[in-house]
């Protein structure tokens, strides 16, 4: 573990690049199996994402990709199959009580795909809740990291205001220092670039490169393979529960090999 | 003077019946043939013997003396007597509106009562006494000897008046019911030392009660009397033409000795009326003028109000307090506790407030003897919590699920996220609801005069007794309850404002 336990003392874009060989596995899952009810919608599914990586898994619609990733953030159970995040491993059945998922949430941030900021409180207010609540930190610290992280992602003019004063923009980017500040070692993003102008991608896939380059593992969950190419290091494609192709980014999404990827990108 | 024995059970026998007419003739006097319409006399069945009361035998027919008297007044008037139910408190107003020719059901004189209507002489005496424990028997005589205690009566009566002036004469603390048994059943049980009503009333619940006694001094004398419209004083004189002939023939007395309410002082009451029966009859139309009224009357109102208002709030401090609680257990709790929720909700919510407030009150006394003002406060408290649960329930529920997962997502407990997340929006879709149930709950007060509080309405329905009339003391009324309520919408509304955008 190479990374620093605080968040980015540095602003984002100066943290300096890791070595790839110092990598670690920042999530392993293995043979997993989950459903609905009789459902079967991932069927054996092998996935890695290393720290500093950052990870795309595409797929056509039902595919499995959002399911994957409500797995990893314990929101979904699933019967069949090891989980493992930065060394806390999940287990097969129900998803256990929050009091025994402590280790797990400290390591593990999701941003959604429509956000969910808690609209009763401000930006800063959002992203303050975990640190103060969840991790003990005093209002003060909690609140020098929460304008930290607006700083770094350009949204410090909105801190006081409320989710519904934002813009889809914006509200996403709250939503990541909301993520991020519990300083999690694995990020995991469903569909970021739905709402997001042309600019307002780019813009976010420079952000999400910088927090590959602080350590930290970024598994995306996307149908955007413009923004895949340009930003993923590895894409991982799914089909009917299972990792049909992956590799390279560049490799996978200009030379596919398999037809589910060739039907992403038609 | 006739009250509301048991209320609540009462209430639908009354309710249900469809009154047709009075007891045929019990007198011996001919019987008039009948070419006129029937002569409708109003009085209060809820009452009882020995006044009205429903025939047992016969429950679509009403007995007492009252009955009878009505029934000779029909007869020298040569019509068939025809009853009407109408709740004793409102028998003058019922006149008033023309809903019947006579008023007459324990009906108290007083000098109000002749500025409005005109009034029949009076037929029968009481006596104001004094009920008390047998162990305070030697020492309280006189309302002087109840300083600092608590004295219990009917309110909108002739006693009541008493006991409110004795409240500044001697400083007793009045207790105002709205029923006759509930007084002497307080006084048995310690909730009150004394109570204050006519001898008939106190003899009547010394048989039915017991546990206390009735000191033989009158506090005072008060007549029972018939009401009519103030157009009707020639009618009037006939009924009295009719009463004095049945005093002077003897039938009266026998009326009310099968009735078990006479006695000697009733036979010289009688002569002292037949001797001066010009005299007493005079339609007074001195009126006391607006502004005097209200001026009279909007102090206490206002304290009546500040009751009412400190009622609600605590009442409804307990109800949120409690409807959080249960809402919370609903959503989280373990099934057999959801079960006993839910039965706790829809018993509370599937009953009348008032049934409740009764148990509390007067059904557990035995168990918990709780005062007044707290019982109020519990009875109104315990009912609008089963109300909010299901606000708060409906309005968790209403959270969506993202919200909830994006809270776990950050690592917060189950209960830090009620607390952070979940709850705090549920409030904000709670609010309309509340401030609903809040302005309900402040008209709703106004049933806990049956467990001796007197807020606001109780207040108002004193004053319009005692004005003879509802229009001022409504108007009064309607107006402090409308400063307590709007006040509170507005608030609402700008909260609920501020908080579309949060």
């Amino acid at each position: 573990m190479s990374r620093e336990s605080a968040l980015p003392e540095s602003a984002l874009p100066e943290s300096a690049l890791r070595e790839v060989a110092l990598r670690e596995v920042a999530l392993r899952v293995r043979a997993l199996h989950a459903g609905h009810g009789e459902r079967a919608i991932l069927r054996g599914l092998d996935l890695e994402v290393a720290e500093g990586e950052v990870c795309a898994v595409m797929g056509v619609s039902g595919a499995g990709k959002t399911t994957v990733l409500r797995v990893v953030a314990a929101l979904q159970p699933f019967s069949s199959g090891t989980v493992e995040i930065s060394g806390v491993a999940l287990q097969p059945g129900a998803v256990p009580p929050e009091s025994q998922l402590r280790a797990l949430r400290r390591r593990v941030g999701v941003v959604f795909q429509s956000h969910a900021l808690f609209e009763h409180l401000t930006a800063l207010e959002n992203i303050m809740l975990a640190p103060v609540h969840a991790l003990g930190q005093s209002r003060v610290e909690a609140a020098a990291t929460a304008t930290r992280l607006l700083e770094a992602l350009g949204v410090s003019a909105r801190a006081n205001a409320y989710p519904r004063q934002l813009s889809g923009g914006e509200a996403q980017r709250v939503a990541i220092a909301r993520a991020l500040a519990p300083d999690p070692q694995l990020l995991l993003m469903d569909e970021p670039t739905s709402a997001l102008d042309p600019a307002r991608r780019s813009a976010l896939g420079e952000s999400v490169r910088v927090l590959a380059a602080q350590g930290r593992g970024l598994l995306i969950v996307t149908h955007d393979a413009e923004f895949a190419r340009s930003y993923a290091d590895r894409v991982v494609v799914l089909s009917h529960g299972t990792v049909v192709e992956q590799g390279p980014a560049s490799q996978v999404l200009t030379q596919p090999t398999h037809d589910a990827t060739r039907e992403l990108l038609s | 003077m006739i009250r509301i024995a048991t209320r609540v059970l009462s209430i639908a026998a009354v309710l249900g019946v469809t009154w047709a007419c009075a007891e045929p003739p019990a007198s011996p006097t001919s019987a008039a043939p009948t070419s006129t319409e029937p002569l409708r006399w109003g009085g209060d069945a809820e009452g009882g013997a020995p006044f009205v009361e429903a025939d047992a035998a016969a429950p679509t027919r009403v007995r007492g003396f009252d009955v009878e008297i009505a029934t000779m007044i029909a007869q020298g008037l040569g019509r068939e007597p025809q009853f009407v139910q109408v709740a004793w408190a409102s028998i003058e107003q019922s006149l008033a509106r023309g809903d019947f020719t006579i008023g007459m059901s324990g009906l108290e004189d007083r000098p109000a009562l002749h500025e409005r209507f005109a009034v029949s002489l009076p037929y029968y005496e009481f006596r104001e006494v004094l009920a008390v424990r047998a162990t305070d028997s030697a020492r309280i005589h006189t309302m002087a000897d109840l300083r600092g205690r608590r004295v219990g009566t009917l309110g909108a009566t002739m006693a009541w008046e008493m006991v409110l002036a004795a409240k500044s004469t001697h400083g007793v603390v009045p207790v105002s019911y709205d029923d006759d048994v509930h007084p002497y059943s307080d006084l048995a049980g310690g909730r009150v030392d004394a109570v204050l009503l006519d001898h008939v009333l106190a003899e009547r619940s010394l048989r039915r009660i017991g546990g206390f006694v009735i000191q033989p001094e009158a506090v005072a004398r008060g007549h029972y009397v018939a009401v009519l419209a103030a157009r009707d004083s020639a009618l009037r004189d006939t009924v009295n033409a009719t009463l004095r002939a049945r005093m002077r023939d003897g039938s009266l007395e026998r009326v009310f000795r099968s009735w078990n309410v006479w006695d000697a002082e009733q036979a010289a009451f009688q002569q002292q009326v037949l001797r001066d029966s010009v005299a007493s009859n005079e339609t007074r139309t001195a009126r006391r003028d607006t502004v005097a009224l209200i001026a009279t009357y909007l102090p206490a109102l206002l304290r009546a109000a500040v009751i009412t208002l400190l009622l609600s709030v605590l009442a409804m401090a307990l109800a949120v307090t409690i409807g959080i609680g249960l809402a919370a257990g609903r959503v989280y709790g373990a099934r057999p506790l959801r079960i006993l929720i839910t039965a706790y909700v829809e018993i509370i919510r599937g009953t009348p407030v008032l049934l409740q407030l009764f148990v509390l009150y007067y059904g557990l006394s035995d168990v918990v003897r709780l005062p007044a003002f707290a019982a109020a406060v519990i009875g109104l408290g315990l009912n609008y919590a089963a109300y909010e649960s299901e606000i708060y329930r409906a309005a968790l529920e209403a959270i969506p699920t993202l919200q909830l997962e994006a809270a776990r997502t950050l690592g917060l407990s189950e209960v830090q996220i009620l607390r952070l997340v979940r709850g705090p929006q549920a409030l904000r879709l709670a609010l309309a609801p509340m401030t609903n149930d809040f302005v309900a709950l402040l008209k709703d007060s106004s049933l806990v005069s049956v467990i001796t509080v007197v807020e606001l309405t109780k207040q108002t329905a004193i004053y319009a007794t005692n004005a003879g009339s509802w229009a001022i003391p409504g108007a009064l009324c309607a107006l402090v309850y409308l400063a307590m309520s709007l006040p509170l919408s507005r608030m609402a509304r700008r909260l609920e404002q501020r908080w579309r955008i949060a």
